[in-house]
């Protein structure tokens, strides 16, 4: 055997020395590094090589011939249907966002509220949306709104009211499209501001009560405070996941009516693998990489600031 | 040990190698003389897989090849991110089934195909050109068309309703001949028109979507063809503003109030649904709406025949959607890749497909559309013997988007142009002017 621990016999100390190579492979940086490649390797083959190789893309003619530059960004923000993809993507994320966000708080606030046990079987009826495969519970959406055999219009039917264009009026769709993403999504804000809330010390609650606070002084004083990290990377974390939602849109709508519910991400497809120009493809989605990228930059550093004024 | 639920841990995982294995079929001959990889089109017709599989397996123990054939789905795309994927990375299959644009897409990376499409050409007859549009690029074809897959959408009407309601009767004027009866000529887009108002009147709208879906796009693109009504032409050259378009538009808005009021949101499920609920009294589609009919419907599906669609000043035409096959220049076993193609194609293979596939196949050659199959399906009898273009139809297969260079063509096929613009003057409150000017931006963008 002849491991790191073993030592030779009669050798002089000064020789028994390990060498630099040696060393250097001692050193826990070293070795932690290490431990880390089989990681390094997942994220750079999976992530960091298909991201750069659909940005060269982005940069190539149709015929993926020749390099073109940012050709591709200039020639869709001239484009009327790509504004409109612009304007709906941010319409379809932010509002997706805030709802969820809002729910999501409320949902906390109320299940903080329930006993133990009886909690976490709530706890786990609420998260239903979120672990059933999107494209599955989005068809389910879809025969809810179906154009002619909708069960929602057969209840408004049974109740006297008219019957909605869920999928066919331009409004409608954007609203269903919406009201399916904040479905699904709730469930992550709802279990994430759970557990910040559980981590909230009940001292600071009993402190602001001593000194006369009422339910939205200590929401507003010591709750929001406290839940700020929490709501900052949720938030972050759901807008860029939004952002690039495809399987709603893509299944209850197709991008109509009239490309008025497209996102990004149903509309890249559309003109990269359908309509067969993947680099212009390739430039719808990539389009919201530096806006993201420049949100993401603030929210982490307001986070990384936070941080270290509470240490 | 056995689970609580009765399947054992060991059966559980035979079924999930089962099921992972289920697109694949591997067919050994002994002594093999080469091995071709081919990905088909996985079919929704039950028993047309094990058709292809059976006619495959026959050509590997002639020729002794060893063959692995992969069923690709196209629900979800699935075919057009197979072939994206092979064409990055050259590498996959030998034979690729290409859906109706793809193969201009991979023109340079297909083996040309001229020989074995003069060779079948010289048996069977001209292909369309639709076809010589879709695979010819360059002078040099690149693909050939497919059986297995391709479809044509005529009409599928209600012979009850249409008796009832428009004084037509569907058997008479469109036997199950090979010639048309009486009153043939008189089934224009007007008759059309004034038959879809009567239905409607008396609760039977026709089931005709106008989505962004290819149903919709496909019976558009025909009744535009129909008036001579094209957006670009074959050089590129945009034309959306021209008479025949805005006439086309007129008629559309003259139709939509006859319509369901939701078909603007129809999927290519949503008309079959109109059809076999006994909701419409015509659909175009291929006869896939009229089988689920007869099995869940029995009542509908005895009610249907399938007939040419109607004509307009230019003619009548027919949405056709061929698949092709094709193999790649990259493929390890070309010229087995050619054989076993040109092979399928011939008459005895394409009748044993189109059979497997209850006549929902759809041969390239005109000379093909005798087979027995459509004469023998119902009920009733002779139901889809109109569904394959036959020479006394006096009609024309058609693609939405034609005659516009390919490149172009597909981006107003895939992002439905022609439905978007009746869709905008007839629910989005636009004149057929600013519709036109709308179409005219798009197309230029299109042209790039």
């Amino acid at each position: 055997m002849a491991d790191g621990a073993t030592l030779p016999i009669g050798v002089p100390i000064a020789a028994r020395r390990p060498g630099g190579m040696q060393r250097f492979m001692r050193q826990r940086s070293t070795i932690a590094f290490a431990m880390c490649v089989p990681l390094l390797a997942v994220v750079i083959s999976l992530v960091v090589y298909p991201a750069i190789y659909a940005i060269y893309l982005s940069m190539l003619n149709k015929k993926m011939t020749r390099f073109v530059g940012l050709d591709n960004f200039s020639f869709l923000l001239g484009r009327p249907t790509f504004q409109m993809v612009i304007f709906q993507s941010v319409l379809f994320a932010v509002s997706a966002v805030i709802l969820k966000a809002l729910l999501g708080f409320v949902l906390a606030h109320l299940m903080q509220n329930i006993p133990g046990r009886q909690q976490r079987l709530w706890r786990g009826l609420l998260l239903v949306p979120w672990v059933i495969p999107l494209a599955m519970s989005t068809l389910g959406w879809w025969w809810l709104f179906d154009p002619s055999y909708s069960a929602f219009n057969w209840v408004l039917n049974a109740f006297g009211g008219p019957s909605i264009p869920w999928l066919g009026a331009t409004w409608w769709a954007r609203f269903s499209v919406i009201l399916v993403n904040v479905w699904y999504g709730t469930p992550f804000f709802l279990i994430m501001y759970l557990a910040a809330l559980k981590s909230v010390p009940e001292q600071l609650y009993e402190a602001a009560s001593i000194d006369g606070a009422g339910f939205w002084q200590k929401l507003w004083h010591v709750t929001l405070p406290m839940m700020r990290n929490v709501i900052s990377i949720t938030v972050l974390f759901s807008l860029i996941i939004t952002f690039a939602n495809f399987d709603i849109v893509r299944i209850l709508t197709n991008g109509g009516p009239q490309d008025q519910t497209h996102l990004f991400a149903t509309y890249s497809f559309q003109v990269g693998i359908q309509s067969g120009d993947i680099p212009l493809g390739a430039a719808v989605s990539l389009f919201m990489l530096p806006i993201l990228a420049v949100f993401a930059y603030f929210v982490l550093r307001g986070v990384n600031e936070r941080s270290k004024e509470a240490m | 040990m056995t689970a609580v639920t009765g399947v054992s841990r060991r059966t559980a995982l035979k079924l999930g190698t089962a099921a992972a294995a289920l697109p694949l079929v591997h067919i050994r001959s002994a002594g093999a003389a080469g091995r071709l990889s081919v990905g088909f089109w996985d079919h929704w017709v039950p028993g047309a897989n094990d058709a292809m599989t059976k006619l495959v397996r026959q050509w590997s123990d002639k020729t002794k090849t060893e063959v692995s054939i992969d069923y690709i789905t196209s629900v979800g795309n699935k075919t057009l991110l197979t072939l994206a994927a092979e064409a990055q990375a050259k590498a996959g299959h030998d034979i690729q089934a290409f859906p109706t644009w793809e193969v201009h897409n991979s023109a340079e990376l297909l083996e040309p195909m001229d020989d074995v499409v003069k060779r079948l050409s010289a048996k069977y007859g001209p292909v369309n050109s639709i076809v010589e549009y879709l695979s010819k690029i360059d002078g040099s074809y690149r693909a050939v068309p497919a059986i297995s897959g391709s479809q044509v959408k005529p009409c599928c009407s209600r012979i009850d309703l249409f008796k009832q309601h428009v004084g037509m009767d569907l058997q008479a004027v469109f036997p199950a001949a090979a010639a048309m009866g009486p009153g043939y000529d008189a089934w224009t887009w007007d008759a059309f028109l004034s038959a879809a108002e009567k239905c409607s009147k008396a609760g039977f709208p026709f089931g005709m979507p106008m989505g962004q879906f290819t149903d919709a796009v496909d019976w558009v693109g025909a009744m535009f063809t129909s008036y001579g009504a094209e957006l670009a032409d074959a050089k590129g050259n945009i034309t959306v503003k021209s008479d025949a378009v805005r006439q086309a538009l007129e008629w559309f808005k003259r139709l939509m109030p006859h319509l369901p009021g939701d078909v603007y949101s129809w999927d290519d499920a949503s008309n079959n649904r109109a059809l076999i609920s006994g909701k419409s009294a015509l659909i175009m589609n291929p006869p896939s709406a009229w089988a689920v009919a007869v099995r869940d419907n029995p009542s509908v599906g005895e009610q249907c025949w399938t007939h040419p669609n109607p004509a307009g000043s230019k003619g009548r035409f027919l949405p056709y959607l061929p698949y092709f096959w094709g193999a790649w220049n990259f493929g390890k076993n070309k010229s087995a890749a050619k054989e076993l193609i040109e092979w399928l194609s011939e008459r005895e293979q394409a009748e044993a497909l189109c059979t497997a596939s209850h006549g929902y196949d759809t041969p390239p050659f005109q000379s093909m559309t005798d087979f027995a199959v459509w004469a023998n399906e119902g009920p009733p009898k002779g139901v889809v013997s109109n569904y394959q273009l036959k020479p006394g139809h006096n009609a024309k297969a058609s693609i939405a988007a034609f005659p516009a260079p390919p490149e172009m063509a597909v981006q107003i096929y895939n992002q439905a142009t022609m439905t978007k613009m009746v869709a905008r003057c007839t629910q989005g409150g636009q004149s057929i002017e600013q519709t036109i000017a709308w179409a005219e931006g798009e197309l230029q963008g299109f042209n790039r």
